[in-house]
């Protein structure tokens, strides 16, 4: 029985390409996050103030995705779509996946924190003459966001984890480029080790600088502040 | 070899169901075993073990579970033994479980009433016997909902075994897919069945949770 010795010779010429690969991870979720969020803000409007119709159409799509793995989701992106004449580049299916497995739940939070708020206020908003859709954005949106930041901010996290599972169809996101240098080097532990540490790192800072942005523009009083673990 | 898509095919991967069912089923008992002890050394009065199991419960909500799978699975080979795809995926999950368990279950323990462990010390119960016999029960009732909602999510992630090769749902209909070309028709009867284990149970947990809501309202 022979024993392998851990080694980390191989860092030092692997950090440019684990740095582009963490790069991209970083890049994909932000780009999710801003656009998830804004489709889920619609979903949550149309689930409680919007068309009937719509909202149906919203709630089968939230129920659809929050109940189907997010890598079947990827792959009938990333394979299925190309059967329908829509030829995705794999970082492109991988944003496109991250953008609606995030919104559907998303739209579910948001929708919780929009129906928290009192009825009169609303209807307060109204009788100042403001019109339907600013009733909606700083009546209803703004003071339910207060309530619903940090589970929000919870969800960001899962989807910056989720987003390693493009490394399936091979996008040139973190996991991917560890999957490369592995098959390299035969270093797999290492690796793995390694870029799990950068995946812990890259998790506590977004949750650092959410926590940061929520208590310097949301939290009103001391005891209201975001921890960041 | 291509072939065309036929019932066979579906009868194929209908059955690899099993297989995602039983990984699920003991991934969540061994990660509910894993997390009583979690939440245990997390209560503790010592204070660097109490910490330390804080720092299991992030570790794994901070990482992406295709590391901790890739670790476990890799990582036995360093110590020597040679896991198969199942046995990596079982022992990765059911980690995976025991610290998103352990989080939830502290959280129920915190959500029972302060003046339920005062009234217990006041009759001279000791604070072991205390969250065995008051806090524990009322704890178990509020940790229902969630507990289900989260089995949905492991659910869910099962999927990743079959990344390192373990034969289930997905699994089973890439090879489908690999040899009938159909991908529309194979993922989205995968997605059918996937609909089917979790739309009940997410269905169950928020009956529960309303039911919970109501009782406590009322007490």
């Amino acid at each position: 029985m022979y024993q392998q010795i851990i080694s980390f010779g191989w860092l030092p010429r692997a950090l440019d390409e684990l740095a582009a690969g963490a790069g991209l991870t970083i890049w994909l979720t932000a780009q999710a996050i801003v656009l998830g969020t804004l489709l889920a803000v619609i979903g949550a409007w149309a689930k409680t103030s919007g068309p009937k119709w719509l909202g149906i159409v919203f709630s089968v799509y939230v129920e659809i995705i929050r109940n189907t793995p997010f890598l079947l989701q990827l792959f009938f992106i990333f394979f299925g779509l190309p059967a329908l004449g829509i030829y995705l580049q794999p970082d492109q299916a991988a944003l496109l996946t991250m953008i609606i497995n995030l919104s559907a739940y998303a739209t579910e939070i948001i929708r919780a924190g929009i129906e928290a708020i009192p009825h009169g206020q609303s209807e307060a908003g109204l009788a100042l003459g403001l019109g339907k859709l600013h009733v909606f954005l700083l009546i209803v949106l703004v003071p339910a966001l207060q309530v619903i930041y940090p589970p929000l901010a919870g969800q960001y996290t899962m989807i910056l984890l989720g987003s390693s599972l493009a490394a399936a169809i091979s996008a040139n996101e973190l996991t991917s480029v560890a999957n490369v240098i592995a098959a390299g080097n035969f270093r797999t532990l290492e690796v793995y080790l390694v870029v799990t540490l950068i995946y812990l790192v890259i998790v506590f800072v977004l949750r650092g600088l959410l926590a940061l942005l929520y208590n310097l523009t949301i939290a009103r009083s001391r005891d209201q502040r975001m921890r960041v673990l | 070899m291509i072939h065309a898509l036929g019932p066979n095919d579906f009868l194929y991967i209908l059955s690899a169901t099993q297989w995602t069912l039983l990984l699920s089923a003991f991934a969540i008992f061994g990660g509910a075993l894993v997390a009583v002890i979690v939440v245990a050394i997390r209560m503790n009065p010592v204070r660097p073990l109490a910490w330390l199991a804080m720092g299991y419960v992030q570790f794994f909500q901070a990482t992406p579970p295709l590391m901790q799978l890739f670790l476990v699975y890799y990582g036995g080979d360093y110590v020597g033994i040679r896991l198969e795809a199942w046995q990596a995926a079982l022992i990765a999950f059911s980690l995976y479980s025991s610290a998103y368990l352990a989080d939830i279950w502290t959280g129920c323990i915190a959500a029972v009433p302060r003046h339920q462990w005062e009234g217990s010390r006041a009759l001279s119960f000791s604070e072991p016997l205390t969250l065995l016999l008051v806090i524990a029960p009322q704890a178990l009732k509020i940790s229902v909902p969630p507990t289900v909602g989260f089995l949905v999510q492991l659910i869910k992630t099962t999927s990743l075994a079959s990344i390192i090769g373990y034969v289930e749902l997905v699994r089973a209909s890439q090879f489908i897919n690999n040899s009938t070309l159909q991908p529309l028709l194979v993922y989205g009867f995968v997605a059918c069945i996937y609909f089917a284990l979790c739309w009940p149970l997410s269905l169950w947990a928020r009956t529960l949770e309303v039911r919970l809501a109501k009782s406590s309202r009322r007490s």
